[in-house]
């Protein structure tokens, strides 16, 4: 405890007094140990996949006389049903046949991809692009309609709009019995 | 025969490296992460190949399922004001207290006349409350409207902001459940909002 150093400094003759050095090492497991507790909590406790937002604009629906005539020839109507199928047809209900899709690569991806291009060949530019009109039946899912606006997307679809569906596109849907 | 001496190491290892790594990995989760928050209504989000990620603030997310609609809006300085609008709305008063307690709730789906109650629990009562949602059908008292309408008003007081929208639907609900708050936002003159969706793939 309270010892003086009364030795008469034998061995340190004239010398300095060295305190002893004590080595530079810290044990740093538990520090690590500490480290990697917090980085488990974080992992844990937070969300790396942030969620998306996919934009969507909705026409005005207070300025109803701005909108623009466009050809029949030039608009694909697409009705979303029951099951994760929909019909779509080109031009105004029941003059053809609607034809039944499912969602994916080979269903209405593919339709969308060929008939624009078909519409662009056949049509004098500028206005040349294909405007789809998305038509959600009342048994649809929201699952459906958000897959439709994606393959639209990705179809690189120029103009598209989501409208509200008639009851003779209700009728075409319940004869292929989709609704 | 001589032995071999097999000559012992010290068990005590350089940990230097090692703590370098994990508070290096460490503050990385602490910059880049943002805490999750506690949905109160379990939403199925639909997948879609969109990779825009969705706004941090000013920004209002309409929780959408099992026929039941939710409201949240970052900020708990809004949330605070927003209280105060909606309290005055619907002659309700709110103490400071309260209002401190709803400035932490993210999202909330109780109708007016039960929010003093709603507010009243604690964290782990919140989870189980039977939430019924905002009222959206009658017209005449369409609550999630007037919680709109306030937080827009709210929102480009404080912040010189116009504030945006999410919704947040459930994948195998149906589609008018959709419609209905899409209306709500329309009859507002909102026609530009985002969906929430997950990743996949093309």
């Amino acid at each position: 405890m309270a010892e003086l150093d009364t030795s008469g400094g034998g061995k340190h003759k004239g010398g300095k007094i060295r305190s002893k050095k004590a080595s530079t090492r810290i044990d740093l497991t538990a520090m690590v140990d500490l480290a990697f507790l917090l980085i488990t909590f974080f992992i844990m406790t937070t969300t790396l996949a942030k969620p998306k937002a996919m934009d969507m604009f909705m026409p005005d629906k207070s300025k109803k006389d701005v909108q623009l005539p466009v050809p029949e020839t030039r608009t694909m109507t697409v009705l979303l049903g029951t099951n994760n199928k929909m019909e779509w047809y080109i031009g105004a209900p029941g003059k053809s046949a609607p034809t039944v899709d499912n969602f994916g690569k080979d269903g209405i991806r593919k339709t969308l991809i060929e008939q624009n291009k078909k519409i662009e060949e056949t049509h004098q530019g500028p206005d040349n692009y294909m405007i789809v009109l998305v038509k959600p039946s009342d048994k649809s899912t929201y699952k459906d309609f958000v897959n439709m606006l994606d393959e639209i997307n990705i179809a690189g679809i120029k103009s598209y709009g989501v409208v509200d569906i008639t009851p003779v596109e209700i009728d075409l849907l319940k004869k292929d019995g989709l609704y | 025969m001589a032995r071999i001496k097999v000559p012992r190491k010290s068990t005590a290892m350089d940990m230097t490296a090692m703590c370098d790594v994990a508070f290096l990995l460490l503050t990385f989760f602490i910059l880049t992460a943002k805490l999750r928050t506690e949905d109160p209504l379990h939403v199925d989000v639909p997948a879609s190949t969109v990779t825009q990620v969705v706004p941090d603030d000013n920004l209002s997310t309409l929780t959408v399922g099992q026929g039941k609609v939710f409201f949240g809006i970052e900020g708990t300085d809004i949330r605070k004001a927003l209280l105060e609008e909606m309290g005055k709305q619907y002659k309700i008063s709110f103490t400071p207290e309260e209002e401190q307690r709803f400035s932490v709730i993210p999202t909330f789906g109780v109708p007016m006349n039960q929010l003093k109650q709603f507010i009243g629990l604690d964290e782990e009562q919140r989870k189980t409350f039977p939430s019924p949602g905002i009222p959206v059908d009658s017209t005449a008292n369409n609550e999630l409207s007037t919680w709109i309408y306030q937080a827009r008003i709210v929102t480009r007081n404080l912040k010189n902001q116009e504030l945006r929208f999410a919704i947040k639907g459930n994948a195998k609900d149906e589609y008018p459940a959709y419609k209905k708050v899409v209306d709500v936002l329309q009859r507002q003159n909102i026609n530009k909002f985002s969906l929430i969706t997950s990743l996949k793939g093309k």
